[in-house]
């Protein structure tokens, strides 16, 4: 494509930036305000593009598109409503992970509702009456609506920027922004404060949704597409900030414009499709302004909240007494009497299997969440190395299937050596974002290069031979890793090592201040939790026969994280109790119910609602009797 | 001798000038008091000195080694010990957990993955909680320990690395004036037992005239004065420092 065809992209990038920033905005500043990471605002956005599909199709009219947009906002803003008064209120001094946690809870639910709605097929709304027609850019046919688009995100930034910096109501924003504690202080009603932002960014979510159904169909990957959009535009242009975000989303969509523009690339033997590469463009520009601009683009480092709630008393961690050995040998029972049991349950091995491995890939990821305070919400990555690796030895070289192992950890390891070392420069929500891009990133380069591991496809015919190709002695090898790894775990979260990561998370300026090297330690700890991720993956894809890039996916990190918190972040054996719960659940309910994902979101709120300390602190019942009694 | 020597330090935030040209030493076995209003650029030297914030001129020198540029964990490594003004514990442990991970890091074990830590040099952290008197409260969370008991339990674990200077940002912030004085009395006792050095900035006057052997008064970013207790409390600059020029009190004794 030549120049003409440049600057219809960069058009169409523009167009573009505006959706972008219309869910964007809205996230930012729920964010500024009341710190939640609100994974419940792509539906939202999904809500905005149904309604406004369903208000044309009953009136019969495309005159119907314009109000409809009204409408569907406010559609979007009620469902905005319930949720905020329902479910956030009770939230907003929990811990971060399970405000997130919460809201993408409320994304499963949303998500199969629309489904019991409307139905699995997309819609595809009417065209925008009075704009159906292009224009002429250098003899090239431009769609007039996406001028329109253009000129809509402007308008709405500037309408948004007056709301903020005109009204009294703004100042408040701006003010809780800074410091809510103060503005509550002062007697302003918090409580309508949040919920009046969090309708007006469902509000805006929902109209940037209906604005785009004469561009794409409405359909349920709607909503995730725009959630993780939004998250790397909010990131990118700095929480909180409304000009960033703006400035954001122009960057992600002509980065991406440029990419289409560009198509193949061809580097050497190498040709790498760049249009294929605009799923990951984005991440890649969020990797890279994070390792450089570390609070984004136009974002300042967050101020403190001073009163979350106290979750000290369940942080205290003291080595298991008796009672938890006893129970620990009765799990360690438990699974390794179950090939004995094939005769009566045919399907229990392959499903304790998936436990085992999961039990391992949730402890891991524990280690950097509780011990080490830092969310990473790329662990798949770790996994998904191991797995490759892992595959390649026993799938292209036919080498033994103890060498997979050893090798899936150190594939995995690193992984970790590299990504840990950036990811350990940040902290927080920006610490987690750019633990994901790089989840997604190493996702990309496994799917988009076919020579490298057979792309999309992956890896097939992973059948392990020699002592532990049989199904019985394969599995007993797997509990056997399990016996090693959460040993080892267990080992060093009270070894000298496990103190001093505490000691880190606990309060990083002292721990610097008694010689220790924080960003080592922690880099440390991804590296030991990549290791045990890594043999996860590893025994996983030679126990499916296969691997493709979806085991490196988004869905299976965050699928850790609601093990990790389930479970119980801090307490021990939490990631383990979690992924039993979790992957049992999961497959009761993934093979019965129809709506299973809104089955799930729904024991996941009760569960964060009833037990904010995971499923863990049902087990130390005795011990919060005994604290009650003192 | 001399143990730590500022010399020239300067340090500007944009357009305000924190520090001007400060200079002063401290020599092994004082107990030194920073004082000065507040804003008078008493934080920001500290915060030099320690390795927090690096200064735009002058230097520091703790036993003849240069420190700015050195980061906070190597600048403790020297053997500059530091507590903080708000008592922030490791909030996850129990008290002596806290005094043995100093002491892991002093040993440079943190990177030990096998070792038991429970057992790690248990005997001496309890020594260092003896010293302090908390013995009683080693397996207590420090989260539910008093905050007197959390100030002294922070003194203890300065002390892990055997320091010779010991860094205390206003050590009395937040406590009663009876606490005050026995958290002070216990500092000076470990001074003279271990013949270490102190530099602490601190608010209460009562503490400072009992408790330091010499004074150091900032203002507006610079040094105004400099002595023992008594010179200070006769500076006349000091004097119209903290409490204007004098006339008005006078005007008024007069009247009355």
């Amino acid at each position: 494509m030549g120049f003409s065809g440049l600057i219809v992209q960069i058009l169409n990038g523009f167009a573009e930036a505006s959706s972008l920033f219309m869910i964007a905005a809205g996230l930012s500043i729920i964010f500024g305000v009341t710190r939640i990471v609100n994974f419940a605002h792509g539906s939202f956005f999904m809500i905005g593009a149904y309604v406004a599909y369903t208000v044309v199709e009953r009136f019969g009219d495309p005159m119907w598109f314009w109000p409809g947009i009204i409408i569907a906002a406010v559609a979007s803003a009620l469902v905005g409503l319930m949720v905020e008064l329902t479910l956030l209120r009770r939230i907003y001094r929990a811990p971060e992970l399970t405000q997130l946690l919460a809201t993408y809870a409320v994304m499963l639910i949303v998500q199969d509702l629309v489904l019991y709605l409307w139905g699995p097929v997309p819609l595809l709304g009417p065209r925008a009456p009075g704009l159906e027609g292009a224009v002429n850019i250098l003899g090239r046919q431009f769609p007039t609506y996406s001028l329109f688009l253009i000129v809509a995100g402007p308008l709405t930034l500037a309408a948004l920027w007056a709301l903020v910096t005109r009204t009294r109501w703004g100042r408040l924003v701006r003010a809780a922004t800074q410091d809510r504690e103060m503005v509550s202080a002062l007697g302003i009603n918090q409580a309508w404060l949040f919920t009046s932002i969090f309708v007006l960014g469902a509000f805006v979510a929902g109209m940037g949704g209906a604005l785009q159904i004469p561009r794409e169909p409405a359909s349920l990957e709607m909503d995730v597409h725009a959630i993780t959009s939004a998250f790397v535009v909010v990131v990118v242009g700095g929480l909180g900030s409304l000009p960033g975000a703006f400035i954001a989303a122009i960057l992600v969509a002509q980065v991406k414009a440029v990419c289409l523009w560009i198509g193949i690339l061809e580097i050497g033997p190498f040709a790498i499709s760049l249009s294929k590469f605009t799923i990951v463009v984005e991440f890649v520009v969020m990797a890279v302004v994070l390792i450089f601009r570390p609070y984004g683009l136009m974002g300042t480092r967050p101020a403190l909240l001073r009163h979350t709630r106290n979750l000290t008393s369940s942080m205290l961690i003291a080595p298991l007494r008796a009672r938890g050995w006893i129970l620990a040998a009765i799990i360690l029972v438990a699974f390794a009497i179950v090939p004995q049991l094939r005769g009566s349950f045919p399907y229990m091995p392959i499903l304790m299997l998936e436990i085992i491995i999961m039990v391992m890939f949730a402890t891991s990821l524990q280690l950097l969440m509780g011990p080490g305070g830092m969310h990473s919400f790329g662990h798949a990555a770790y996994f998904g190395l191991g797995a490759y690796a892992a595959a390649a030895i026993v799938g292209y070289w036919n080498l033994p299937l103890e060498l997979a192992l050893v090798v899936g950890v150190g594939g995995a390891v690193v992984g970790a050596i590299v990504l840990g070392w950036f990811s350990v420069r940040l902290s927080g929500v920006y610490l987690a974002m750019l633990t994901l891009a790089f989840a997604q990133i190493v996702w990309a380069v496994f799917y988009q290069f076919e020579g490298l591991a057979g792309g999309e496809n992956g890896i097939t015919g992973v059948w392990p031979e020699g002592l532990f190709g049989g199904r019985d002695a394969f599995y007993y090898l797997a509990v056997g890793c399990l016996i090693v790894s959460l040993a080892f775990l267990y080992r060093t979260l009270f070894s000298p090592f496990g103190y001093a990561l505490r000691a880190a998370r606990d309060s990083a300026i002292r721990a610097e201040s008694i010689g220790m090297d924080v960003s080592r330690l922690q880099w440390q700890s991804f590296l030991l939790a990549a290791s045990v991720a890594g043999i996860a993956g590893a025994l996983y894809a030679l126990s499916k026969g296969s691997v493709s890039p979806e085991i490196l996916s988004a869905s299976r990190s965050i699928e850790g994280l609601v093990m990790v918190v389930l479970g119980g972040e801090y307490a021990i054996g939490g990631g383990m109790l979690g992924a039993v719960v979790f992957v049992w659940l999961r497959d009761t309910i993934g093979y019965n119910a129809e709506y299973w994902r809104a089955v799930l979101g729904v024991i996941t709120i009760f569960l964060l609602l009833v037990l904010p300390q995971g499923l863990a602190s049902l087990l130390r019942f005795t011990e919060s009797l005994k604290r009650a009694k003192e | 001798m001399t143990l730590l020597t500022v010399q020239n330090v300067g340090k500007s935030f944009g357009g305000v000038r924190a520090n001007h040209d400060i200079s002063f030493a401290l020599k092994s076995g004082e107990l030194l008091a920073l004082i000065g209003p507040n804003g008078a650029g008493k934080s920001t030297l500290f915060n030099i000195i320690n390795g927090q914030t690096n200064a735009d001129t002058g230097s520091v020198r703790f036993e003849g080694t240069e420190l700015s540029g050195l980061q906070p964990r190597q600048i403790w490594r020297l053997g500059v010990g530091r507590t903080f003004q708000v008592a922030f514990p490791f909030g996850s442990m129990t008290a002596i957990e806290n005094v043995q991970v100093a002491l892991m890091s002093r040993d440079r074990k943190i990177f030990n993955f096998w070792r038991w830590g429970r057992n790690y040099c248990r005997d001496e952290a309890l020594g260092l909680l003896q010293r302090v008197a908390l013995t009683d409260q080693a397996e207590k969370p420090c989260n539910y320990m008093a905050y007197g008991d959390v100030k002294r339990l922070e003194l203890a674990v300065a002390l892990a690395n055997k320091p010779r200077l010991l860094l205390m940002d206003e050590p009395t912030a937040g406590m009663a004036p009876q606490e005050r004085n026995e958290l002070m009395a216990l500092t000076k006792r470990l001074v003279l037992e271990d013949g270490l050095s102190v530099l602490f900035t601190e608010h209460s006057m009562d503490v400072v005239f009992a408790y330091s052997d010499r004074i150091v008064v900032l203002a507006r970013g610079e040094l105004i004065a400099e002595g023992s207790p008594a010179e200070v409390r006769a500076n006349a600059k000091v004097q119209e420092v903290y409490f204007g020029t004098g006339n008005t009190f006078e005007t008024e004794g007069q009247a009355s």
